[in-house]
């Protein structure tokens, strides 16, 4: 049976066995580096990501949180002086040295940023964006799932009678939703999100950290935040970072129970 | 204490009052002087007559402001058509695309170029351009030309416009969030397609600016056109033949030939119109401006 096919399977089922998924990781990144100059921003990072499960990365600011989850989009590709090497499997595609055109690899992973950035067009347009550079043109195919992915982030009451009207006149809790529901529009295997909530207030906050609660049966979502009890709500695993390096990983009890490094210790400490 | 901070801010707030009402009234002043020394050219003609016409003779003491309005359009939008697409794109690839080291060669290179005075850029247009429309352009479309002409004009102009607008594009491409590439991207856009579907579209509003600016630039611009556009009275349609705009019938002919009568009206008159016209590509785009961030 080829990946896609267990896939399918595992998206029919009504709740992940967690231990059907940690047998099979959906991304595994094997001695990832990255320089800029003389700068060692990611330090030799292993990490395997389980698939259908909440991976949040912590980490003090500027260890190389965003810098790691470009790599697995290869936004990095932006930054001609960031030198990117070994390797990242996505379902068995090493994305860093693949023949797969680098737009369909990036489909594979919603973004989700700090602030929302909706594309300058309307509401319907920023929803639909993905799907039509997917090929599709039926009129009433991308309707419904302009719909159905609005629906999902619990956006489409507010918004179905001034789908014309542009995205940016949206609240920053509203434009941030649009912005996961556009990203689900493309079909994502994996959501990265990095700091989602960080722009937002505590409702919407919520309210995205509850669509990840509901997404994850589907969607594989990996999370950088410094809110550490978004953390302790939202993990099934935790990756802590320091200084460029993977310094510990677990379940987020056992990790933030038991800190077995200093440098957890004193970031937990402050987070608290 | 608390009395001495109400008057400093009394004092400050009039000041800002007073600089601001100097600022706004300056046009209207100029406008007004100008219209009050080309008064007795209106006694005999109106103004609709004066702009249409295009009989010159200021001997027999006809004004006929066509040619020199048409001229004036002419070399603008000749220079705007050669200008316009290169920046635009050049602008494009140094914000999207260049690496970094060509940004770097290139900025400083765009700054040295939009500070050289325009004396120079018309040297250079009677030393290369000119022998360029007379040898090489007109042959190819089948016609003789000195050199000096419409043609000209446009090329040296748009020259002298190009870093000009460059800057400014590059400063409105470089204003759009690097996030909102990447949320594209992030989508499956290709490189070109977030260009074209974000920052582009994001930038209208800034591209139409620098747009209508480089154009109320290059219709006001003088001494590098006036040195090889011909400077004689526009009679044919003919980009190849000279030319004569606005702004070097002014610098050409003030202080000189003002025993005509009526002479010196008709150039106030013209330096009026300059100023009308100006004022009124900027009052377009600003429309325009105002009409694309609506959306
Ligand atoms: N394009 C780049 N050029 C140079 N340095 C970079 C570049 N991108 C990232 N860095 C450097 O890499 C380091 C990690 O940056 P990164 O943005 O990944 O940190 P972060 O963990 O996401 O921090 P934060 O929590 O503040 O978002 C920083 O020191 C940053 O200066
Ligand atoms: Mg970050």
């Amino acid at each position: 049976m080829s990946v896609e096919n267990l896939d399918t399977i595992n998206w029919n089922m009504p709740e992940t066995d967690t231990i059907a998924s940690e047998s099979s990781p959906i991304v595994r990144i094997n001695e990832l580096n990255v320089h800029v100059k003389d700068h060692h921003i990611l330090k030799n990072i292993n990490l395997e990501i389980p698939k259908n499960q909440i991976t949040v990365l912590l980490g003090a600011s500027g260890c190389g949180k965003t810098t790691l989850l470009k790599c697995m989009n290869r936004l990095t590709d932006l930054y001609k002086e960031l030198k990117v090497t070994g390797n990242i499997f996505i379902e068995e595609d090493d994305i860093l040295n693949t023949s797969t055109n680098i737009p369909t690899i990036r489909q594979k992973m919603g973004l989700l940023s700090q602030r929302p950035y909706p594309l300058p067009v309307s509401i319907y347009k920023n929803v639909a964006y993905g799907i039509k550079l997917k090929g599709i043109r039926v009129k009433n195919l991308i309707d419904y799932s302009v719909e159905k992915n609005l629906k999902e982030v619990g956006l489409w009451d507010e918004v179905k009678n001034r789908l014309n009207s542009p995205a940016t006149s949206l609240s920053i809790g509203q434009q941030q939703r649009l912005c996961l529901a556009r990203g689900l529009a493309v079909k994502p295997r994996i959501i990265l999100a990095d700091e989602p909530t960080s722009a937002l207030d505590p409702i919407s906050s919520k309210i995205i950290e509850n669509q990840f609660k509901v997404l994850k049966k589907h969607y594989t979502i990996i999370l950088v935040t410094h809110v550490l009890r978004q953390a302790v709500r939202l993990a099934d695993n935790v990756v802590f970072m320091h200084d460029g390096r993977i310094i510990e990983q677990g379940k987020p009890d056992e990790l933030f129970k038991n800190p077995q490094t200093e440098e957890l210790k004193n970031y937990l400490v402050e987070g608290n | 204490m608390h009395f001495r901070r109400r008057i400093v801010d009394k004092i400050s707030g009039f000041w800002m009052v007073t600089t601001m009402v100097t600022i706004l009234l300056m046009p209207v002043i100029i406008g007004v002087g100008l219209y009050i020394k080309a008064q007795p050219l209106f006694e005999h003609n109106s103004v609709w007559d004066l702009i249409s016409s295009s009989d010159w003779s200021p001997s027999k003491g006809k004004f006929g402001f066509w040619p020199f309005i048409a001229g004036s359009l002419y070399v603008t939008i000749f220079s705007f058509l050669f200008a316009a697409p290169i920046c635009l794109f050049a602008a494009i690839h140094l914000t999207q695309f260049s690496s970094k080291r060509l940004v770097q060669i290139m900025y400083p290179v765009i700054d040295v170029l939009a500070g050289l005075p325009s004396v120079i850029y018309g040297v250079w247009g009677i030393l290369v351009i000119v022998p360029l429309v007379s040898n090489f352009l007109a042959p190819i479309f089948n016609t003789s030309s000195s050199g000096y002409s419409i043609f000209a004009g446009g090329i040296v102009l748009s020259v002298m416009c190009i870093p000009y607008m460059l800057n400014m594009l590059i400063e409105v491409f470089n204003t759009v969030p690097v996030g909102l590439k990447e949320a594209a991207l992030s989508l499956g856009a290709t490189q070109w397609e977030s260009v074209k579907h974000v920052v582009i579209r994001k930038s209208y509003p800034g591209i139409i600016s620098a747009f209508g600016l480089g154009i109320a630039k290059a219709f006001g611009e003088t001494i590098a056109v006036m040195m090889v556009v011909g400077n004689s009275v526009m009679s044919s349609h003919n980009p190849f033949d000279a030319g004569y705009p606005l702004p070097a019938l002014i610098a050409n002919n003030y202080g000189e030939m003002m025993s005509i009568p009526m002479y010196d009206s008709a150039l106030m008159f013209a330096a009026l119109l300059l100023l009308v016209i100006i004022l009124a590509i900027n009052l377009v785009f600003r429309y325009f401006i105002h009409k694309t961030q609506k959306q």
